[in-house]
């Protein structure tokens, strides 16, 4: 039989393979994907994980490496992977199991703590731990071994993870938990999603009667009143401290005391109201400086009158005052924020922070949101996890290069000169040397690495795009 | 000539295998939540206080409503399903892949579906119907809802080049749906009640260069639906044809200008809304039904100048 010219004959028709999906998708498409720092950006291609049986199919043809990402609400460049796939999981969502006699929750790892709490609240359990922002995933939180104002009592996100899956690139598939490959378990656990991915895990909520938190908020001055508070406060369940770093002379380290049990009077358990509030367009460069921080610091600080106050107030507000505005972060511009986050061990974490406020105010940077914590002693599970007892100090700068670079490298370096580290998931800045001195266990970490997966961060502290890492797995 | 016959990696007749071992036993005007709520006696280890609250949240207000879900793995059904699980309806979930039919099943359960079956099986197999359709209704001991979210976006350039291509879109969003609606239609009409929820599309309203394929299976579709309506409405069986435009799901993933496509979850309360008080055609996100009367009207000898 002769075929027209042009005329594809049956044969060809029917080995026709069936073209991928994303190859209609150019290269131009993608816009960069940003951090909640918003800096850096870059641009990767994206896929969405929607099934727990996606990966490891999803990197198939995949040279230039993958990363897991969820909310991507980590600050600096561990959830960016520049040029490389982000495999997004925020659509792999579902609620697998809950045991309403004992709390214990299993859910895919895109699950939001947001959509957790609105699960869980009606049925009087509540998040065993939870960070400031409610919109981050629940795999983000054992990848980045998120901890919360109860650090001193309950631990980190990991130590309330009972288990979890882990899929290797090879398709390997692991149940991991303090008695199942427990290697993988503590590799997984900060392991800034370079271990493999996690489809699904299950953690123990606790249980409560109320929405309410019993606050209670003290004014301090000076570094030893916050000490002598901190130490006060080990019964209860919830502290963290703002501070004014802006503030010198006698003023110097002045600021708030911050601490709640949940109430035990019940009440009704309904669930949040969405937000409402957007933060309508990026403010200028200029907008956040020494003055506008410095007085609203101030406000803030005699915002109570009194030395010490006390309310009964929603955990909305307690936990999550920030999530009430989304997308709060264009506040700090196009530029976008650097955080700084040190934990400093006992030894020196007096000397330290006091150091450190003193190089920040001298700089004359504001930052805005300045969070002090004394961290407990509960260990995490996690192989790679930030916390130590100590002190810890969260700051946050609207980039400006010139100034903020350098006076991040220089409290880097002095984070290092007084034994402490800094946290990977609000970094943009810290070099390959400081990492390795900060996270000694390094190495051994690297071994459980998965060779397909890397991120910007992991690139810029051990270099060489997969280079480093993986057993040969 | 058969379409099933091209396929010889159809799924058996038999391919209704029951997820869940128990049904839901004599299901008529069952309450909800009643089979997972926690015994009312004390549990010593508990505090007392904890378990008044809980009872509170768990209250049934309504009676379960029989939901069958066909197509329980796409983006829009499994949206639907969360919200009808939520408030504790009775599901039966009928999908192809079993591992994505397992965390969608897990799921209804979790968040407080009544009682949750589910069935394997690829709807593409038209032979396998009649006791797939009796198993779930029986299953759930009647029917009030049945949505059907069957459907594939398939890649037109392929279809335009090749018969086989476009017959496997034009089956599986066409003939399959037909020979389901057909039966269920049959099964409603005489009982006087149920709603039958069809996922159409707005793509079936003007056949456009970059998706005729899809758009004509629609365009049948739409056809088929609002016929059915017309023919049983009377009967007292609500029939709703449903013209999404596009939506944010797994579906259109590798389409350009996702941002700005609907949320699913706008989109399920929605439909869970207007499926509730039974309207006859549905366009989701609303603006669609001005967007596609303005896109209807342009004429032909400019419209096929345009590459819409």
């Amino acid at each position: 039989m002769l075929y027209p010219v042009g005329m594809p004959t049956p044969v060809e028709l029917d080995f026709n393979p069936p073209q991928p999906a994303e190859s209609s998708r150019k290269e131009g498409d993608r816009p960069p994907f940003e951090s909640w720092g918003r800096y850096p950006a870059y641009s990767a291609e994206l896929k969405h994980l929607h099934w727990q049986g996606d990966y490891p199919r999803a990197i198939d043809g995949v040279h230039h490496g993958a990363l897991a990402v969820g909310m991507g609400r980590s600050y600096g460049d561990v959830c960016l992977l520049k040029d490389g796939t982000l495999l997004q999981t925020t659509t792999m969502d579902r609620l697998l199991d809950f045991d309403p006699a004992t709390g214990l929750l299993t859910a895919e790892t895109g699950i939001t703590l947001a959509q957790i709490l609105d699960f869980a609240v009606p049925r009087g359990y509540f998040l065993p731990v939870t960070p400031g922002t409610k919109y981050v995933t629940l795999g983000g939180a054992i990848a980045n071994d998120i901890h919360g104002k109860n650090h001193h009592r309950a631990g980190t996100f990991g130590c309330q993870v009972t288990q979890f899956e882990l899929v290797r690139s090879d398709g390997r598939r692991m149940l991991c938990s303090p008695t199942s490959n427990p290697d993988y378990y503590a590799a997984t656990i900060a392991g800034m999603g370079l271990t493999g991915v996690i489809p699904w895990a299950q953690i123990r909520l606790k249980p409560i009667v109320s929405r309410m938190i019993n606050y209670q908020g003290i004014q301090f001055h000076g570094i030893d009143e916050f000490l002598d508070l901190s130490s006060q406060a080990g019964h209860i369940e919830y502290t963290v401290s703002w501070v004014d770093v802006t503030a010198t002379g006698k003023n110097f380290c002045r600021g708030v005391f911050m601490q709640g049990d949940h109430s035990q009077a019940p009440s009704p358990l309904k669930p949040s109201p969405k937000p409402k509030l957007v933060f309508p367009m990026e403010l200028p460069g200029f907008a956040l400086n020494r003055l506008s921080v410095g007085a609203f610091n101030t406000l803030f600080f005699h915002k109570q009158m009194k030395k010490r106050v006390s309310a009964l107030q929603d955990y909305e507000p307690f936990f999550y005052p920030l999530d009430a505005v989304l997308k709060w972060n264009r506040m700090y511009g196009r530029r976008g924020l650097l955080q700084f986050q040190y934990a400093i061990p006992w030894e020196h974490a007096k000397e330290g922070t006091v150091a450190i406020l003193h190089e920040v105010a001298k700089s004359g940077l504001a930052s805005f949101l300045a969070v002090l914590k004394a961290f407990g002693d509960v260990p995490s599970p996690g192989m790679m996890s930030f916390p130590k007892p100590g002190i810890t100090l969260a700051l946050d700068f609207p980039i400006k290069p010139e100034k903020s670079f350098a006076l991040f490298d220089r409290l880097a370096e002095m984070t290092r000169e007084f034994g402490g580290r800094l946290y990977p998931a609000k970094d943009a800045r810290m070099t390959s040397a400081q990492f390795q001195a900060f996270y000694p266990q390094w190495e051994r970490f690297a071994r459980f690495k998965d060779p397909a997966l890397t991120s910007s961060f992991w690139e810029r502290v051990i270099g060489g795009r997969l280079g480093v890492g993986g057993s040969g797995r | 000539m058969n379409p099933d016959a091209q396929n010889p990696s159809k799924t058996s007749a038999d391919a209704a295998s029951d997820s869940v071992s128990k049904p839901a036993a004599g299901a008529e005007d069952q309450v909800a939540v009643v089979s997972r709520a926690d015994p009312p006696q004390h549990d010593p280890e508990r505090p007392l206080a904890l378990r008044s609250v809980r009872e509170q949240v768990e209250v049934p207000r309504r009676t379960a409503r029989k939901i069958l879900v066909l197509g329980a793995t796409s983006g829009i059904a499994e949206a639907c399903i969360r919200q009808w699980a939520q408030r504790g309806d009775a599901l039966y979930l009928v999908a192809r892949n079993p591992d994505r039919l397992a965390a969608v099943t897990a799921d209804a359960r979790t968040r407080g579906a009544s009682s949750v079956g589910s069935a394997v099986a690829d709807l593409d197999d038209t032979t396998t119907h009649p006791e797939l359709l009796a198993h779930a209704i029986n299953w759930l001991g009647g029917l009030d809802v049945a949505l059907l979210a069957v459907g594939v976006l398939g890649e037109q350039s392929q279809a335009e080049r090749s018969f086989s291509a476009a017959h496997q879109i034009l089956h599986t969003n066409f003939l399959a749906p037909v020979s389901l609606l057909t039966w269920l239609a049959n099964y409603a009409a005489p009982r006087h009640a149920g709603t039958l929820a069809v996922l159409s599309s707005v793509a079936g309203e003007r056949g456009r260069r970059s998706n005729y394929v899809y758009g004509s299976s629609k365009a049948g579709l739409t056809a088929f639906v609002d016929g059915l309506r017309n023919r049983i409405d009377r009967e007292g069986v609500r029939v709703m044809t449903i013209k999404p435009g596009p939506v944010k799901t797994a579906m259109t993933e590798a389409m350009k200008g996702r941002e700005k496509f609907a949320d699913v979850e706008a989109v399920a309360t929605t439909l869970v809304k207007t499926i509730d008080m039974g309207k006859d055609v549905v366009y989701v996100p609303g603006i669609w039904r001005i967007i596609m009367a303005v896109i209807r009207a342009i004429p032909e000898r400019v419209f096929k100048k345009l590459n819409l």
